[in-house]
């Protein structure tokens, strides 16, 4: 039981970015296929603060909890999680800017109409 | 590639790469493991520069340099979102024109607007003591004037939000950053680092040397970036009209 919990968030941690790739290349509209590209970093998330996790700790925060009273996490990897949001939702907002423009050219989102090249 | 093909190899691709980070997986240390040593060293760092949030010192303290290249990535998307979604010549502007609003939802939202605004000031500006900082502060703060949108309409919400003052905000923000680097450059011994002020006393709100500083610029910057970002997809939503119908466009 233990050796199955211990590596359990790992392995949920690869399961959302399968699951995120396989929306990827089914995808049959831009749109869908950038929210598939948001579930696919989801997973480094979940990674992230997974490493990060102590047992019994709390936040790596000392403005209510003794310094050296309790075990905190790992602060360096949330500090990457929240590098991770960020540049994931800027990531987001470009490709959906894309995604206008590709709709306003070609008239369509679905990325197997796109195939050939237009001037 | 048709789609039967395109499947086949995305399912024999994904098998194996499953298999690998499974693989990857068994071999990493325990999940809620005791042995962190580079938290605990930057737990001690962040102690004896009287930080109480420890995420916030290793993002403007310890990895301040890191920090100035995700706010440089934050810039280039916004300046990528306004060259890309900008009005084209064969595109028009239509004043949008005032819609009915339910009661409830005009009362609450504009109710809701000064609290939401002032927790995202206070979030930025306690960034050095408890949970939160500029990335999260700029986001509620930006997204506190979009209730008025909400609440009453679009109109309302333009004349809030002059869009250059906006976009000059974000490019300031990111020299406050640049800026308060090189005077560590100057006055101290290198660039961000956080030997320029005194540390302060421990779980104030002027502790942790230049951590407030920076946190304040990156909620300046974020909170610019997302009202400027905002406004240009609801440009395209609510005032851009396309001459020839939806969708369509010259091949």
């Amino acid at each position: 039981m233990t050796a199955v919990t211990h590596v359990l968030p790992y392995l949920v941690a690869v399961w959302i970015f399968l699951i995120g790739c396989y929306g990827l290349a089914t995808s049959r509209n831009l749109i869908h296929a950038v929210g598939c590209l948001s579930v696919c970093q989801a997973a480094t998330y979940v990674l992230l603060l997974a490493v990060g996790y102590r047992d019994g700790a709390t936040a790596p925060v000392f403005s209510d909890v003794e310094p050296g009273s309790r075990p905190v996490v790992d602060p360096v990897v949330q500090a990457l999680a929240l590098t991770d949001v960020v540049v994931g939702a800027t990531v987001t907002a470009l490709l959906l800017a894309l995604v206008v423009q590709v709709a306003k050219r070609h008239g369509t989102v679905d990325p197997d109409e796109l195939s050939e090249l237009r001037g | 590639m048709n789609r039967r093909i395109r499947l086949w190899l995305v399912a024999v691709a994904g098998t194996a790469l499953a298999a690998l980070l499974v693989a990857a997986c068994l071999d990493l240390p325990d999940f809620g493991g005791d042995r962190h040593p580079y938290g605990d060293r930057a737990v001690d760092a962040s102690l004896a520069r009287h930080t109480a949030n420890t995420v916030a010192s290793v993002n403007f303290d310890q990895r301040a340099f890191d920090t100035l290249g995700e706010l440089t990535v934050l810039f280039a998307a916004v300046v990528g979102c306004v060259v890309l979604l900008r009005q084209t010549r064969d595109e028009h502007r239509a004043r949008p024109e005032p819609e009915p609003v339910a009661r409830p939802v005009r009362r609450y939202a504009l109710a809701v607007l000064p609290v939401a605004l002032l927790t995202g000031l206070y979030v930025i500006a306690h960034g050095q003591l408890s949970p939160g900082g500029g990335f999260q502060g700029g986001v509620v703060a930006a997204t506190a004037l979009h209730l008025l949108y909400l609440g009453a309409d679009y109109r309302a919400l333009e004349r809030v939000r002059p869009l250059g003052l906006y976009e000059a905000g974000d490019a300031v923000a990111v020299s406050a950053y640049l800026v308060t680097g090189l005077a560590g450059l100057i006055g101290a011994t290198a660039f961000l680092a956080n030997t320029l002020l005194p540390y302060g006393t421990f779980n104030t709100l002027s502790s942790g040397g230049t951590v407030p500083l920076l946190n304040a610029a990156v909620g300046m910057e974020v909170a610019c970036a997302v009202v400027v970002l905002l406004a240009r997809f609801l440009d395209q939503a609510v005032e851009i009209e396309d001459p020839t119908g939806k969708g369509s466009g010259t091949p």
